[in-house]
């Protein structure tokens, strides 16, 4: 959770939708250029930035795209030219933008975009989780999750910081409906403050023609696995960027997100017996059943990655080496494996030392309600794992309706 | 397999710094598209921005390290080559009016921006992005080069194709007399979104097709340029007559040669006894079944020279 520091005399707040702040939030990063295409639950942040456009407060060229498809490939145009670039976008267009956004980074342009996290289709359906999210992981973008407006705004300010640096995309999640449409209190910084965290891009190459370059050339087999390794050096080297860049963010914003290098966000979890991870905006609703597990003095934590690429691997090691149980909360699922996300974290602590029983738990999935005893009662699921467990009984579907089913009498 | 030939080290022989359209690329011999690249760069000169589709102009010319492209150049993927360049001139649009010193960039009313793509590029899976591009006003000039299929795969048909010219995915058979549609029409697809100037070009007229390049390039906002590029790997004719049968083409009224400003057309490359479509059909590998089968090919051939005998009275195309 965004931290705001109440020392910090500049820390004033304003109430707005969560599509309007983080549209806010983009025009003090001040982009060269906007290219993006109305999608539920997105839609608030290109209408927005029209406005901001329209009335004269963000001067950026705004591109009237016809396509998502198509806001991404004038994003790279324009990224490629040397321009700070935005897009933002939900599911089927962040989908649409799949073929693009992957060479976005396999040609190391640091495009920023706002992702109004939402089912993808079939069946057709508007509300939040994070498939769509997941179904980009291997492209090559940084990706955050914000838990609140606050840092969905921060987020995005971070990313275009980081992003330059390393020069990869970045994808800035926020839930749908959750974040997109909540009217929350948060600070959006003004372009001064921001300026001083973020100075314009200054990229080593560019389309200028006094200095002609050729980019996107085809790789042949001698060459094309370096340039997927460069990128794997970038992500690395993105998580020392990102460190100092959310120490700067808090010295000039006040709000702390250095916790575990800003890769996690993590509460009561230090001497926590039994560890809930989840990402995004769920984690509201497991700080208040953390709350009140240790009111009945139950050693019940939580761990939020804030940073899903690069993945928190060694973080996550660390901050769940000492549980008892660990319950992965995750509204994604890979059909015919399991979960990504849960897979991904046993994968980072195949080698730990301390190997915790993880048990996974697919829910909240396209908008489906999580009460807080939903969580209490998988609390209480995981800590009857063992650290061998079938593969079936690692998972579970805890919002299952059986009635819905064909033959779901017998499940 | 290894030769003194490919030991030998030829890059300072291969070295042409003025040119902006190098030789040693990959391309065929009596490639028409590579000699529209060149005519382009000729006619555009160096203060230019390439945009490029996926497809063989691509593949010839950019092998990793190498690039045959004086211009700047950017290759993204096959369908977006128009919004490539759209966002390229939006970040010029902006880099003029917030802060023209940001980068080392000229004056952005200088800079030629163009995208160039394939007959499949354009007009079939980047039809969407060249549409918006035009549609919304983009300083950009658009340029088809028009082999009428899809060479780099292997000789698939687009909507470029002719009727009865036989591709991999169009070949003749019991049932099939080859591709079953005509060209679509491109330039009155681009003059009917607003374009302020649309043009039709044979590589077998350089002059010509550079004088249109330059005129499109003096005109603010979206320009599209059809230009005409046979290829002999596809077509199936001996690669020293590319530019006979490009001039063929225009000689046949396959291919119109004219201009359309504001949605109108302006000029028309007047044709004096038009040649029927059999002298062009006839040394392509790509009709020869439509001269083994007679029945069935001249009724093929007969549909097809109704088509142009429509367009060329269309268009006034007869002197
Ligand atoms: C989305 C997508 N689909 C298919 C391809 C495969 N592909 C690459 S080039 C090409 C054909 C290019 O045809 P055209 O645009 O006519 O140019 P030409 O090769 O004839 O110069 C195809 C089908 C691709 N690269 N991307
Ligand atoms: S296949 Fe045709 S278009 Fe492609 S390079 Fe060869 S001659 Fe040129």
């Amino acid at each position: 959770m965004a931290q705001a520091d109440q020392q910090n005399p500049s820390d004033e707040q304003e109430v707005m939708k969560g599509t309007s702040a983080v549209a806010k939030g983009v025009m003090a990063a001040d982009p060269d250029v906007v290219s993006a295409y109305p999608i539920t639950p997105q839609t608030g942040v290109v209408e927005k930035l029209s406005e901001l456009v329209a009335d004269g407060d963000l001067d950026s060229e705004f591109i009237k795209v016809d396509s998502e498809f198509n806001a991404a490939s004038t994003c790279i145009g324009a990224s490629a030219a040397g321009a700070r670039a935005f897009s933002a976008t939900s599911s089927q267009g962040l989908k649409l933008m799949s073929e693009p956004l992957f060479t976005a980074a396999g040609m190391r342009l640091p495009i920023v975009m706002a992702v109004a996290n939402r089912s993808l289709s079939a069946p057709l359906s508007i509300w939040a989780d994070h498939t769509d999210a997941f179904a980009e992981r291997d492209g090559g973008m940084l990706q955050f999750h914000a838990e609140d407006v606050q840092e969905a705004i921060d987020h995005v300010l971070l990313g275009f910081r980081v992003a330059e640096q390393v020069n990869l995309p970045a994808l800035s999640n926020f839930d749908g409906f959750i974040l997109t449409h909540v009217q929350e209190p948060a600070n959006i910084p003004d372009e001064e403050e921001v300026s001083e965290f973020l100075p314009p891009r200054d990229p080593e190459y560019t389309l200028d023609p006094s200095d002609p370059k050729t980019m996107g050339a085809y790789a042949r087999p001698e060459h094309w696995t370096e340039s997927r390794y460069e990128i794997q050096r970038a992500m690395m080297d993105a998580r020392e960027v990102w460190a100092d860049a959310v120490e700067e963010f808090r010295d000039v914003f006040g709000r702390d997100y250095t916790e575990y290098g800003g890769m996690l966000d993590t509460y009561y979890a230090d001497d926590a017996d039994h560890i809930v991870v989840a990402m995004g905006s769920i984690a509201g609703t497991i700080r208040n059943v953390v709350d009140a597990y240790r009111e009945d003095g139950e050693k019940v934590g939580m761990v939020r990655p804030r940073v899903f690429r690069p993945f928190p691997a060694p973080e996550l090691r660390d901050a769940l080496a000492d549980a008892e149980s660990v319950a992965v909360l995750t509204k994604e699922m890979s059909p015919g494996y399991e979960s990504a996300f849960a897979g991904e974290i046993k994968g980072a602590l195949y080698h730990a030392e301390s190997q915790p029983p993880i048990k996974s738990y697919v829910l909240g999935m396209a908008g489906r309600d999580v009460k807080p005893e939903d969580i209490a009662e998988i609390v209480e699921d995981a800590k009857t794992a063992t650290p061998q467990m079938g593969f079936k009984e690692s998972e579970s579907w805890p919002q299952l309706r059986p009635e819905l089913l064909e033959g779901g009498d017998d499940l | 397999m290894s030769s003194d030939l490919q030991d030998q080290d030829y890059t300072d022989q291969l070295e042409h710094e003025d040119e902006l359209w190098n030789p040693g690329h990959r391309a065929c011999a009596g490639c028409g598209p590579a000699l529209a690249m060149k005519y382009i760069t000729e006619a555009a000169g160096e203060n230019t921005i390439v945009a490029n589709a996926t497809g063989c102009m691509e593949v010839i010319s950019t092998p990793y390290p190498e690039s045959s492209w004086g211009t700047s150049y950017i290759h993204n993927i096959f369908e977006n080559a128009a919004s490539v360049a759209a966002g390229v001139e939006a970040a010029y649009q902006a880099f003029d009016r917030r802060d023209p010193d940001h980068l080392d960039v000229q004056d952005e009313d200088d800079v030629n921006i163009i995208a160039i793509g394939g007959d499949g590029a354009t007009a079939d899976i980047g039809f969407r992005a060249l549409s918006g591009m035009m549609e919304r006003g983009h300083d950009v000039l658009y340029i088809m080069y028009d082999n009428e299929a899809y060479m780099n795969t292997g000789v698939q048909r687009s909507s470029q194709t002719p009727f009865g010219a036989e591709t991999t995915t169009s070949p003749a058979g019991k049932e099939s007399i080859g591709n079953d549609t005509n060209k679509k029409d491109m330039a009155s697809i681009a003059a009917d979104h607003g374009v302020p100037y649309v043009a039709t070009a044979s590589i077998s007229n350089p002059h010509d097709f550079k004088q249109k390049v330059e005129k499109a390039l003096e005109i603010d906002g979206p320009k599209f340029l059809h230009v005409y590029a046979p290829c002999p790997v596809g077509w199936g004719f001996d690669s020293a007559k590319t530019v006979e049968l490009a001039e063929m083409a225009v000689k046949t009224g396959l291919f119109p040669v004219f201009e359309m400003e504001d949605g109108e057309i302006t000029s028309v490359n007047k044709i004096r006894d038009r040649e029927p479509i059999d002298e062009w059909l006839e040394p392509q590998g790509r009709f020869k079944h439509l001269f083994k089968d007679e029945e069935k090919g001249e009724a093929a051939i007969e549909e097809l020279q109704e088509w142009i005998d429509k367009r060329a009275e269309d268009l006034g195309l007869d002197a």
